[in-house]
């Protein structure tokens, strides 16, 4: 396999962004990813697209095509253009399948994008929507929602391990706290343990500040061959590894409801390729749709001990300035949660620290950032491993 | 959820038929027609079977914010249950206060109204599960 290196990235602000439409975001991220790696359109050799529900967000399918006309890149170099579908991981997913593309001698140069537009129809439809990665026959028709396997997954998690609900409320907290260093983060305010444990009641445990939000927003990112990225830049960000695993979709079929089986054999098989350990790992974002999924990300990808990552929270040792910083962008509950966009989102904001691009939010030193995506409660994730080179 | 898309499950939600391996003996459900521990050892040896309909709770919810079709039964207790046969399922805990419902909790399979089509007003139903 060639080596690949990520040379451009782009992203808009997340959150409610009711005066503009999919094609807009789309275009604005590729855009300025295009830019940021001085490229021209002739250089493209394939577009990839994250998207989970374009259908049913904005009644608009066929969205790689969209996004390939509207960059001017249909009519005249043809490009192929591939929309990749996984729930949450589409852009994680799309991400794997672009640099496999390139890893394998196949294209040279790729853009890959993921772009979500969920605030058009409202909430009551968009959480429906969003239920549909969860198993409709065998869940969600006997009253589940997406929100409610996360609580039972807490709830177990509880028992065994004995999390608290204030820690579960620190992941939050803390998420608030990155966010609000990140100007394109959908909520920058930052909030307590209160905050959470008065708001209002979703599925017990969980309460509407344990979940991310619906969101609009869009990124990308310019993805060369080692070779053709040393002629554009010196600012190299290499990949090092990537894994991908499933799982059953259902939850109730899973080995553990407190481990996510996918992130492990994710994980492992990209730390493998990588050829480095979780102790490495500098800075990471991790898929935290619910605070009890951080919870166990942390775990699963190895950072902390299986059973402690609720102690590492509430000892902030995920915090900025501490041992291990996770999410710095603010991470799906802050920054915001355009479900296609954020694996893509994720890869912006570690390359933005290991290339020192972080402002405010900066992890001093970062030279191995790690991101890390799901789709439904489990049934797909993918773990990317990235380097800072010199 | 449309009217043949529920219907096609009917045998499933109603009477809890699922499949046992004929290679490892292993129970599924809902039926499945192969083995994942067997795989190609499995095939043509799915064999449906009544599942008995008792088991206790693995882990457990008081659902506040629902989807519209299940909305007038909030708050409800949705649980992950394992059946005595060893396979899991996702279904309301009911006939008891959501104060009651505990981890280990053992229940059984009761015969119930599921959710309401608004619109086409077709009545969908399938199992709950109460207190054994
Ligand atoms: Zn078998």
């Amino acid at each position: 396999m060639r080596d690949v290196a990520v040379i451009g990235i782009g992203i808009t602000k997340f959150g409610e962004l009711w005066e503009r439409s999919f094609r807009d975001i789309g275009i604005e991220a590729g855009i300025k990813a295009i830019n940021d790696a001085g490229i021209s359109g002739s250089d493209i050799d394939a577009l990839y697209i994250g998207n989970m529900s374009a259908g049913a967000f904005i009644r608009q399918e066929h969205v790689a095509a969209l996004i390939a006309d509207y960059v001017g890149l249909a009519q005249t170099s043809h490009i192929p253009a591939i929309r990749v579908e996984a729930a949450g991981a589409s852009g994680a997913v799309a991400f794997r399948e672009a640099f496999l593309s390139i890893a394998s001698g196949m294209h040279d140069i790729v853009v890959v994008g993921g772009a979500e537009k969920m605030t058009d129809i409202g909430d009551e439809m968009a959480n429906a929507v969003q239920g549909m990665a969860i198993d409709q026959e065998w869940e969600t028709v006997f009253g589940a929602t997406y929100a409610s396997l996360h609580a039972m997954m807490a709830r177990a998690h509880m028992e065994k391990y004995g999390t608290t609900r204030e820690q579960l409320a620190m992941v939050s907290v803390i998420n608030h706290r990155h966010g609000a260093l990140n100007p394109d983060a959908q909520f920058r305010r930052e909030i307590n343990v209160d905050t959470v444990l008065r708001s209002g009641m979703v599925a017990e445990p969980l309460r509407v500040f344990d979940m991310c939000p619906l969101s609009d927003g869009a990124a990308t990112i310019v993805l060369a061959s080692m070779d053709a990225a040393k002629k554009f830049t010196d600012r190299i960000v290499k990949v090092r590894g990537i894994g991908q695993g499933s799982d059953t979709i259902a939850l109730h079929d899973r080995r553990d409801i407190t481990t996510i089986d996918a992130t492990v054999y994710a994980a492992k098989r990209a730390y493998d390729m990588a050829g480095i350990k979780a102790k490495d790992v500098d800075v990471a974002e991790v898929y935290d749709s619910s605070t009890i999924s951080e919870i166990m990300a942390i775990e699963d990808l190895g950072f902390f001990e299986k059973g402690t990552g609720g102690k590492a929270v509430e000892e902030e040792r995920i915090a900025l300035g501490n041992e291990i910083p996770v999410n710095t962008s603010g991470g799906l509950k802050s920054r915001g949660h355009p479900v296609g966009a954020t694996g893509i989102a994720q890869i912006v904001e570690i390359v933005k620290q290991l290339r020192g691009e972080a402002d405010g939010r900066q992890v001093k030193d970062a030279k191995i950032g790690l991101a890390h995506a799901i789709g439904g409660t489990g049934g797909t994730a993918v773990v990317s491993i990235l380097e800072g080179c010199e | 959820m449309n009217m043949p898309r529920f219907w096609r499950e009917i045998q499933g939600r109603y009477n809890l038929i699922g499949s046992r391996c004929g290679n490892c003996g292993d129970y599924f459900f809902p039926k499945r027609d192969i083995c994942p521990k067997c795989h190609r050892k499995s095939i043509g040896k799915m064999d449906a079977v009544k599942l008995g309909g008792s088991g206790k709770i693995v882990s457990y919810t008081v659902v506040h914010d629902a989807h519209p079709e299940y909305s007038d039964m909030k708050p409800y207790v949705m649980a992950i249950i394992e059946l005595d046969e060893g396979v899991r399922l996702t279904s309301q805990i009911v006939d008891c206060s959501p104060e009651e419902v505990r981890t280990g909790m053992r229940v059984r399979a009761t015969f119930r109204k599921l959710a309401e089509d608004g619109k086409e007003g077709v009545i969908f139903y399938g199992y709950k599960f109460r207190p054994e």
